[in-house]
């Protein structure tokens, strides 16, 4: 017996919005099949390997770099008791407010040889030129790697935090009752008890990474991402483009794979309330001063020291950054972030909800067909949108001819288009946060919503909703902080005369001349950090 | 009129049937417990009663309603079911009286706030309905669920295991209040566990469940003393086997002597099993080993008595003695078997 018409309203929802967020992936593998692909095939003999070497080197390098600071910080903060504890706390979320590209220029401008350390060490030791000394080249590698781990730690550091808290204290008590040190309780007990969360950050910070194109655009660091940028600018070759983007869908597709394995039987459902305020350990004298000492270092070099350089650069050219368009720019911004940011959830919410309802094998293919998106690098991304808006534009137009009416590029060359393409690229944030919270709420408060005569939708907005309103948040803070620093997209989207703060900045820093962009850079920050002190508040009042 | 029929329930998840051709009847206000060890299916069974499982095959009537067959099935919201679960499932961000409220559509504010304040009353929590569930003690969380789960009088209410989180000390006095209040109410219920002491203290009757069917239903008197069959007997109490040949109506003969039976019963064999519960044995001191003595393994003090582990037929068994009459350990004590209503099993 079959019965599915409350059902398949909720089914309906979510096939709708997977297939439409995955029509841009589809346009692109249409396009990336058709033939002529000499570019590739050169490319293929020549440098690719290389490429992929480089992007898989960045990965996993900035995944290294990233649990070392995160999950010690995280550790730290969620169980220790020592001075500063809770300005850290939230303090080290900070640096998700910083774009890599900022990070990355003031870094290059510090250690450069032109730079004050270099020019302070050969005054120091009296050095004449660069072969009395070695110092190491930021614009490298394991540069870039430093500079986007030290901008992308704090999603495993958030979402780590957030699982040890969820946990409860008695586990470690236990463990620390049949011998185990802190440290062994931590490795054996903490530890594999959030793995789901660990993988689930990194996942997070290998798609962000590998869809980073300033900071090694900005090093000269080659990665798949600038080599479909090139292909794409230097050649015209969108079908070469998208033959890379295949290479970097099958890194994605192999990370996606390893976070669904890790979470294979993970539908542990936590009771309610389990949010621990107090610490466990209070940590003394070396052990304490120690601990400040780490979270006071990363805080400086991820946010403090770069935030400095921008705001000395602000005063000495006040005069040049500080303009109207600045404040357009910065509303223009903030507009399309908030959208995406509010679309996003709306959809994330429909989908995961009808995951959970549904018993179906297929029920989680929505979701993930929605959220592929958030693999695309920014450059990819916008052209695979405009192909099919393009085309609907196209047809719109013969459409309205006869009736005198000529909308133009009613979707591709409007907001619509960069709205559009945030969305498909930031909807896995989104959806992977709602659905980590839906995961933590008990099944029988369904049954329970249900038996009252509740509907589907009722139950979601009364039970659901309010228990999730956390994992919003999270939800909404992530996307929004990355539509503010999304810029590969809003280059190639943007529509004529459009510029968002990310545009702004990124022509002054290739043009090596932030100084003049500084105001606009700290907005950036600025705005970034707005949600951010929101959400702190909110998890506060809460626990 | 019965408060629930089902029939011929069947449920298959991955090719595996939980539920198999399963038939209940729940008669008006009567409480029906499902009493099974964990993986019978008693669980699936409740889910299907709720709608949030679709059986494969059979049908469920509410209230002589049909809801669920092959062509018709209606939505859990629309069967007008209370349920109550082993985590309470209570709201965490509401209080006590929106949780109380929450099922209660269609009603105006004040009639919501009367029957709100009825259900504190009913349930003796009067002054708690501001406070939120985790400010509540787990047997006060379980008292809010049932006043949640009957305040918009459902025709029929489901219980999941509710009690197996409320203390041991507190639990027996619990089921004796959600009890009186099931009754006061005069509702029927549908209570599933795999405690039969709670199954005792709660219900009226008893199903008890193995491999997705009804092995025995009845109460809980007939069920203990005369269980159709040994995984009931087993079930319900625990005991030992010993080989006994029928020599009348009333005397079965066993190596532990004769055991003589209050009722008489006509067998078509002549050999099989008789189980023997400790409540049926008796230990007297031996001086002598013969083939009616057995040594003390262990003794456990319990206040009012001791109980003694024994091996009898190479099977442990834990009978208890008055404390006048006490044995150590490694003592020899005779077996002997009292009258009773025996259970004779002649399968093996």
């Amino acid at each position: 017996m079959s019965f599915q018409s409350p059902l398949s309203r909720w089914q309906l929802f979510a096939w709708v919005i997977g297939l439409t967020l995955v029509t841009p992936l589809c346009f692109l593998l249409f396009e990336s099949l058709q033939g002529d692909s000499d570019v590739f095939s050169h490319l293929w003999n020549t440098v690719l390997w290389d490429y992929t070497r480089n992007t898989l080197v960045l990965i996993v390098g900035v995944c290294v770099v990233s649990c070392a600071l995160a999950l010690p910080l995280a550790w730290l903060t969620a169980y220790c008791s020592f001075p500063g504890r809770k300005q850290f706390e939230w303090a080290l979320m900070l640096p998700l407010a910083m774009p890599t590209y900022i990070i990355a220029y003031v870094y290059t401008d510090l250690f450069d040889y032109a730079g004050p350390i270099q020019i302070a060490l050969r005054n120091w030791f009296a050095w004449q030129s660069p072969d009395d000394y070695w110092f190491f080249d930021i614009r490298t590698l394991p540069g870039a790697i430093m500079m986007i781990a030290l901008v992308l730690y704090p999603y495993l550091y958030l979402i780590f935090k957030t699982a040890l808290r969820e946990q409860s204290f008695k586990l470690v008590q236990a463990s620390q009752g049949m011998g185990l040190s802190p440290l062994q309780s931590f490795y054996r007990v903490s530890l594999p008890l959030a793995r789901g969360a660990i993988v689930a950050g990194l996942t997070l910070i290998s798609m962000e990474t590998m869809a980073d194109f300033a900071t090694v655009n900005y090093f000269s660091v080659s990665t798949l991402t600038t080599a479909v940028y090139d292909t794409w600018l230097g050649y015209y070759s969108l079908t070469a483009a998208a033959k890379i983007s295949g290479i970097m869908l099958l890194i994605l597709f192999l990370a996606l794979m390893v976070e669904r394995f890790s979470r294979r039987k993970q539908a542990v459902f936590e009771r309610q309330s389990g949010v621990n305020s107090e610490t466990l350990y209070s940590l003394k004298g070396k052990a304490a001063w120690s601990a400040t000492l780490f979270c006071c270092a990363v805080l400086f070099f991820a946010f403090v020291l770069p935030v400095a350089v921008l705001i000395n650069y602000a005063f000495a050219y006040a005069e040049q950054a500080w303009n109207d368009a600045f404040f357009l720019y910065a509303w223009q911004s903030f507009k399309v972030a908030g959208i995406v940011c509010v679309i996003t959830i709306i959809l994330s919410l429909l989908v995961v909800f009808y995951q959970r309802i549904s018993t179906q094998q297929y029920s989680l293919v929505p979701g993930r067909l929605a959220s592929t998106g958030y693999a695309l690098p920014g450059t990819v991304l916008a052209i695979a949108a405009l192909l099919p808006l393009t085309l609907l534009d196209d047809r719109l137009n013969t459409w309205l001819e006869p009736f005198g009416a000529v909308p133009g590029l009613l979707l591709s060359g409007t907001l619509f288009a960069i709205i559009f393409a945030y969305v498909v690229r930031f909807y896995a944030i989104a959806h992977g946060a709602v659905e980590a919270s839906f995961m933590r709420i008990s099944p029988s408060l369904d049954m329970a919503s249900q038996s009252m005569g509740k509907s589907y939708g009722q139950t979601l907005r009364k039970v659901h909703i309010p228990l999730l309103r956390r994992g919003i948040l999270t939800a909404g803070l992530l996307v929004f902080i990355e539509c503010m620093k999304e810029l590969p997209a809003a280059l190639l989207l943007r529509p004529f005369n459009f510029e968002t703060l990310a545009t702004h900045v990124f022509q002054y820093v290739s043009d090596e001349q932030l100084e003049l962009a500084s105001i606009s850079a700290l907005a950036i920050v600025v705005v970034g950090l707005v949600p951010l002190y929101f959400v702190n508040r909110s998890m506060e009042q809460h626990s | 009129m019965s408060s629930l029929i089902l029939e011929n329930l069947s449920y298959q998840y991955n090719d595996t049937a939980v539920i198999e051709h399963l038939n209940l009847t729940v008669e008006k206000d009567e409480i029906v417990c499902l009493l099974g060890p964990s993986g019978c299916g008693k669980t699936t069974t409740l889910k299907a009663i709720a709608g949030i499982v679709t059986a494969n095959q059979g049908k469920v009537f509410i209230d002589t309603k049909l809801v669920s067959d092959e062509d018709t099935f209606l939505a859990p919201e629309h069967r007008n079911i209370g349920m109550m679960f082993q985590d309470y499932a209570l709201f965490p961000h509401l209080t006590v009286a929106d949780n109380i409220g929450f099922g209660l559509a269609k009603m105006s504010k004040s009639q919501k706030q009367q029957r709100v304040d009825e259900m504190l009353e009913l349930v003796q929590l009067q002054g708690c309905a501001m406070r939120f569930p985790h400010q509540l003690s787990g047997g006060q969380q379980q008292r809010v669920a049932i006043a949640r789960a009957l305040a918009y009088k459902p025709s029929l209410l489901l219980l999941d295991e509710p009690f197996s989180n409320i203390d041991t000390q507190v639990r027996f006095e619990l089921i004796a209040d959600i009890r009186r209040i099931i009754k006061n109410q005069q509702v029927s219920a549908v209570f599933v566990t795999h405690s039969k002491e709670e199954a005792f203290a709660f219900s009226d009757t008893l199903a008890v469940m193995h491999r997705g069917k009804i092995a025995q239903q009845g109460t809980p008197e007939q069920l203990f003393s005369a269980p159709n069959s040994k995984v009931v007997a087993e079930f319900l109490g625990q005991g030992i086997y010993l080989n006994a040949d029928v020599l009348t109506a009333t005397e079965y003969s066993t190596c532990y002597g004769v055991v003589e039976s209050l009722i008489a019963h006509h067998h078509s064999t002549d050999s099989g099993q008789l189980y023997i519960r400790p409540h049926h044995l008796t230990l007297t001191p031996a001086s002598v080993q013969c083939e009616q003595t057995v040594k003390v393994l262990s003794r456990r003090f319990i206040g009012s008595s001791y109980v003694y582990k024994v091996v009898v037929n190479e099977q442990e068994i834990e009978v208890a003695a008055e404390l006048a009459q006490s044995f150590d350990i490694n003592d020899l004590v005779t077996i002997k078997i009292k009258p009773h209503t025996v259970n004779f099993f002649t399968d093996k």
